[in-house]
């Protein structure tokens, strides 16, 4: 059978599968629960400095099975709120990464050292969140803000701090780069596609945000691109999220260069039984391919002499 | 994932809530709810207070400032509805008692009228703050139900809250099942009355909603997410999580008392 735990950014996780931010993530009961479910460590919902409620509904739209449209605006309890929440998923044995994020390189390393201290093991910077005004895209978008905030964060913490990287751009792996510059142990790619549905009876948008963040099956091949091209370019690992349904699509992240992966929407169209499917269905592929363990299959796509064994 | 929808029909329940109708042929369920979406405003979970046949019901209680706005909605205005939602109460039992406080008997009405169509026998124990509140009692007499009423003000009926009247109605007679809807404070006294004498009780609760989906958490109670493990849960998932009854997560997912 073959090995699925796998070391990535100084975080040792028992699968490759993580609970993506942003699902199941604002209550330490449900990441308990992911947990117990299988997954191989939670991320948490991004936390920033103070509560927000986030935007009126509708705040979602769901595309049958490939894809959900969402604007929620961050709504979180704030940091102050939070630290119960990890102890209750800690306390259930999880591993829990921190999702963080502020409006500037300062509120960023205070919210970074406040989440680092509630017993995290590692910290990932919402730097793409793609719909929320002063926050995420707007603070993450160019390759000097990233340093900048990835810099003030490293220099806050001693944890390993991934930084999750934009699609909504055309140069990824220089936001990539710039995140290693900074002193990033990895990165995450990629956050939600900026995206948008209009009612055509109500002639309006249909979130009330407008604009919203596209996740699930959908993205996949456009998440695929920018792994493959921010693997090409940094040394730091990398981690592999958007449209993962099934274990095919997780080694497919893998091949181009994710060490781990984060699974969001299947959740929501597969339940949380998702993590435990996952695992099993890859370690059976892995077996069925040739590799002994997920870490073998690293990045394999881009060698174009690994052709399989006849 | 949403139809929008003309209101056919508009109907005045009590001075504070509202029955709306809409064409909606998806199949429901008592138990279940539906996100409605008023244009402009917010997108608001429902319980639906008519779930059989291609027109459905809510019934609107003026609360905050989106349910005071949707109980002005008037006939022919149009919303957005998606759903229906979460899980539905078991109708097999013959002798239920209901008991019903706040806007409860919007969830519950669609549930007794089953039973009752199917032979079995329907008690409630209706309360309110003042007597034009009673929601739904001559709906529930309409359909064959044994009425007592209580009202804080002792306007009609017992002077005192419902609890008190579902207690006296569960030491007198042998019920299968309690279902209970209202306010949380509420349900938890009658789960704890209804589970000392080992009668099955099942709770209708609500929480904030976003996505009704089951993804984004704002829905928490407990290990549950009401909009798919619930609305509708059994007493014993409920009465050993601290929040039952206590408190709940505001919009923004901070624990605030009830």
């Amino acid at each position: 059978m073959a090995d699925l735990a796998v070391r990535c950014a100084g975080v040792s996780l028992r699968t490759p599968f993580l609970l993506a931010s942003g699902v199941w993530g604002e209550s330490g009961e449900s990441l308990a629960q992911a947990w117990n479910a299988g997954a191989g460590g939670v991320i948490t919902k991004s936390i920033g400095s103070a509560p927000r409620p986030g935007y009126p509904n509708p705040t979602i739209e769901a595309y049958e099975h490939w894809g959900l449209l969402n604007a929620m605006g961050l709504p979180n309890p704030g940091i102050d709120e939070y630290p119960r929440e990890v102890e209750v998923a800690r306390r259930a044995g999880a591993t829990v990464i921190g999702s963080v994020f502020a409006g500037d390189p300062e509120e960023f390393a205070r919210l970074a050292a406040r989440m680092a201290a509630t017993g995290v093991s590692a910290l990932e910077l919402n730097l793409s969140c793609p719909h929320a005004e002063g926050f995420g895209a707007e603070v993450g978008g160019t390759p000097a803000d990233v340093e900048k905030v990835v810099r003030a964060v490293t220099r806050a913490v001693n944890l390993p701090v991934i930084a999750k990287i934009t699609p909504n751009t055309s140069d990824p792996a220089s936001l990539a780069l710039a995140a290693e510059r900074g002193g990033a142990s990895a990165v995450s790619a990629i956050n939600t596609l900026r995206a948008l549905a209009i009612d055509v009876r109500l002639r309006r948008p249909v979130l009330s945000h407008g604009l919203g963040g596209l996740s699930g099956r959908a993205i996949k091949p456009v998440g695929l691109a920018c792994v493959w091209q921010i693997f090409e370019k940094v040394k730091i690992p990398v981690l592999g999220v958007g449209g993962i349904a099934n274990a095919e699509d997780a080694l497919e992240y893998v091949m181009a260069g994710a060490r781990a992966v984060e699974v969001g929407t299947q959740v929501t169209f597969d339940g949380i039984g998702v993590f435990g499917r996952l695992a099993h269905d890859l370690s059976t592929l892995l077996d069925e391919l040739g590799f002994a363990r997920v870490e073998d299959a690293v990045g394999v796509a881009h060698r174009t002499s690994s052709v399989p064994p006849g | 994932m949403r139809s929008v929808v003309a209101v056919t029909e508009r109907v005045v329940e009590t001075p504070s809530t509202v029955t709306l109708r809409f064409p909606y042929p998806a199949a429901a369920d008592p138990g279940q709810f539906v996100m409605v979406w008023f244009p402009g405003d917010d997108e608001l979970p429902m319980s639906l207070s008519y779930t059989d046949g291609p027109s459905k019901g809510i019934t609107v209680k003026a609360i905050g400032g989106t349910s005071r706005r949707a109980q002005a909605t008037r006939v022919g205005d149009r919303v957005g509805v998606r759903g229906p939602y979460g899980d539905r109460f078991d109708l097999s039992p013959r002798k239920v008692l209901i008991v019903s406080g706040g806007s409860g008997s919007a969830a519950l009405a669609p549930a007794a009228e089953r039973v009752c169509a199917a032979g079995g026998s329907v008690t409630v124990a209706l309360g309110a703050t003042r007597a034009p509140e009673l929601l739904f009692k001559e709906r529930f007499r309409a359909m064959g139900a044994n009425v007592e009423v209580a009202t804080d003000d002792g306007s009609e009926g017992t002077k005192g809250f419902v609890t008190a009247v579902a207690e006296r109605l569960l030491a007198s007679e042998p019920f299968d099942t309690v279902w209970t809807c209202g306010p949380e404070v509420m349900m938890k006294k009658v789960a704890l009355a209804a589970s000392a004498r080992k009668i099955p009780v099942f709770c209708s609760t609500e929480r904030h909603m976003k996505c009704a989906l089951g993804m984004c958490d704002a829905c928490a109670l407990g290990p549950f997410h009401v909009c798919v493990d619930g609305p509708v849960f059994p007493a014993q998932r409920l009465l050993p999580l601290e929040e039952f009854g206590s408190s709940h997560r505001d919009s923004s997912g901070r624990r605030v008392p009830l």
